[in-house]
């Protein structure tokens, strides 16, 4: 692998950029691996690269059933934050904020990562309280957290609506200044190249038909490219794991419904900053190409077909409009969904199953992106180890037997 | 955006309905018997089909009352409207 820098750039560029060389490879797939990752998103290339990494575990295969991170990595608006109410999400979160900190060095990859801040906007004097005991537990938890009131908020993001004489006037809200956005492709590639370099086999259009189960034990992965043997199997795959699981007779807590997301037409730069509001559940950024990265909240029902419903987004953007008057005739550009996998407690499962040697990493629902350094990390650990990292302990499947959930719903901010 | 036929209230605006998932879903009888496991499968797992699915609808913004539907999560069409208590219906194949 080609370090990039300063260097290679100008040496490529006197090239004409004819050299670059490819970032990862399209392997033929082996019979057998020590370990198996489904699902090439982020999530599975950020296990795969970490397994490989920190575990030494160089002889494993990361399976995509299109093409990486043309999931929901590609479909999210890449808002990374970590301030949730509870210490087990705030605990997990704050791990992937860190790692996403270092990220772009670690992997001598750009992944963008601007740490423009997050605002969460209070709407009435009871989602001030509720904003300002997380505030608080966040400062507990060592996550940085502070109350914005109108005068600072004005300073901090001018387009911003404060008239307090609009339906749902805006009070004040939490910002976390760490937090911000990221490229999200970048994150998927950096991941992919730095596992390929370390000999992780990425192989694409390959989707998992079956599983080879005896005695309670994965023995192998069938594909449509083949069958592999292999001791351990990592399943990553968002609003498909209901499907995954459903080979390996497991039912999952989870149902999968489209999450919209859609930009307009770029314009100069006039957002500085991330707005996100639960009340009128909305939330809008800017992407370096100057679009309007604008999301809402889920579908209500239960599908897998990429699309979503107009009236949802028709109330995202009577929501935005409001917020943001500026933007009431700017174009809407390009609209799509995603399938997340949402979970009844709104927190993720990263667990082992019933059969020896299945472990599953789903249930990110509507927030997934901003934990893929995080998600990746112990996910990695727990396959190695065949044991959960301290920070993944409290995301087993157990909790919905014992009655340990990890309640985020509404609690931390329900929209992402 | 889909068109769904209401049983009491005729064709209407999905924006007029929620959906309650997965249908025909029994709310067990011996209760007092049922361990940890049978309790967390009951209120939590979930098929969560990819394809045609049963599921429970209510007219949320009309008459509000609940029914049943056969709908694809795939295509998002319908094949079959019933109430509750009705036998499940004949699906496609």
């Amino acid at each position: 692998m080609a370090n990039y820098s300063i260097l290679a750039l100008a040496r490529n560029a006197l090239q004409r950029h004819r050299n670059w060389p490819q970032a990862w490879g399209s392997p033929v797939l082996r019979p057998s691996y020590d370990a198996v990752i489904i699902g090439g998103g982020g999530h599975g290339l950020a296990t795969a690269y970490y397994l490989a990494k920190l575990h030494g575990m160089r002889n494993i295969a990361v399976l995509e059933k299109g093409w990486i991170g043309g999931g929901n990595t590609g479909r999210n608006t890449t808002i990374v934050r970590s301030n949730y109410l509870n210490p087990e999400s705030a605990g997990i979160y704050e791990h992937a904020l860190k790692l996403w900190e270092g990220l772009s060095q670690e992997l001598n990859f750009n992944v963008m990562f601007s740490q423009r801040g997050v605002i969460n906007l209070a709407h009435d004097p009871g989602e001030e309280r509720e904003l300002r005991r997380r505030i608080y537990a966040n400062q507990l938890a060592g996550v940085d957290a502070e109350w914005v009131g109108p005068t600072q908020l004005s300073e901090l993001c001018p387009i911003l609506n404060l008239d307090p004489n609009i339906r749902y006037p805006v009070v004040g809200g939490t910002l976390q200044r760490r937090a911000g956005v990221a490229r999200h492709d970048a994150v998927a590639w950096g991941y992919a190249r730095g596992a390929d370099h370390l000999g992780v086999h990425i192989i694409q259009n390959c989707e998992v038909t079956g599983f080879d189960i005896r005695e309670g034990r994965i023995e192998g992965v069938r594909t449509s490219q083949g069958d592999i043997k292999t001791p351990k199997v990592g399943v990553v795959a968002s609003g498909h794991s209901s499907v995954l699981a459903a080979m390996a007779d497991i039912r999952l807590p989870l149902e999968s419904h489209p999450l919209q997301a859609l930009v307009s037409e770029p314009v100069k730069p006039i957002m500085p900053t991330v707005i996100m509001s639960n009340k009128v559940h909305a939330y809008m950024s800017q992407s370096d190409k100057g679009e309007l990265v604008i999301g809402a909240g889920i579908d209500g029902y239960i599908s897998y077909a990429q699309r979503g419903s107009l009236p949802v987004i028709e109330e995202t953007i009577r929501a935005i409009v409001e917020l943001f008057p500026i933007t009431s005739r700017l174009k809407m550009m390009r609209q799509w969904a995603g399938i997340v996998d949402i979970c009844p407690d709104a927190s993720p499962i990263i667990s082992g199953t019933p059969v020896k040697g299945l472990y599953f990493n789903c249930g990110w629902g509507t927030g997934g992106f901003k934990a893929t350094p995080g998600s990746g990390h112990v996910f990695a650990h727990t396959l190695a180890k065949d044991a959960p990292h301290p920070l993944n302990a409290p995301f087993a499947l157990e909790r919905f037997y014992s009655g340990a959930l990890v309640a985020e719903h509404g609690a931390a901010a329900v929209a992402h | 955006m889909l068109l769904l036929d209401c049983p009491w209230c005729g064709p209407r605006s999905e924006e007029e309905f929620s959906c309650g998932g997965e249908g025909h879903i029994v709310r067990p009888t011996a209760s007092a018997e049922m361990d940890d496991q049978a309790w967390g499968d009951y209120v939590f797992m979930r098929t969560n089909t990819k394809g045609m699915q049963l599921e429970r609808w209510r007219h949320a913004n009309g008459c509000g009352r609940w029914f049943n539907m056969a709908r694809s999560t795939t295509t998002h069409e319908i094949v079959a409207v019933y109430k509750v208590g009705d036998d499940k219906p004949e699906l496609p194949k």
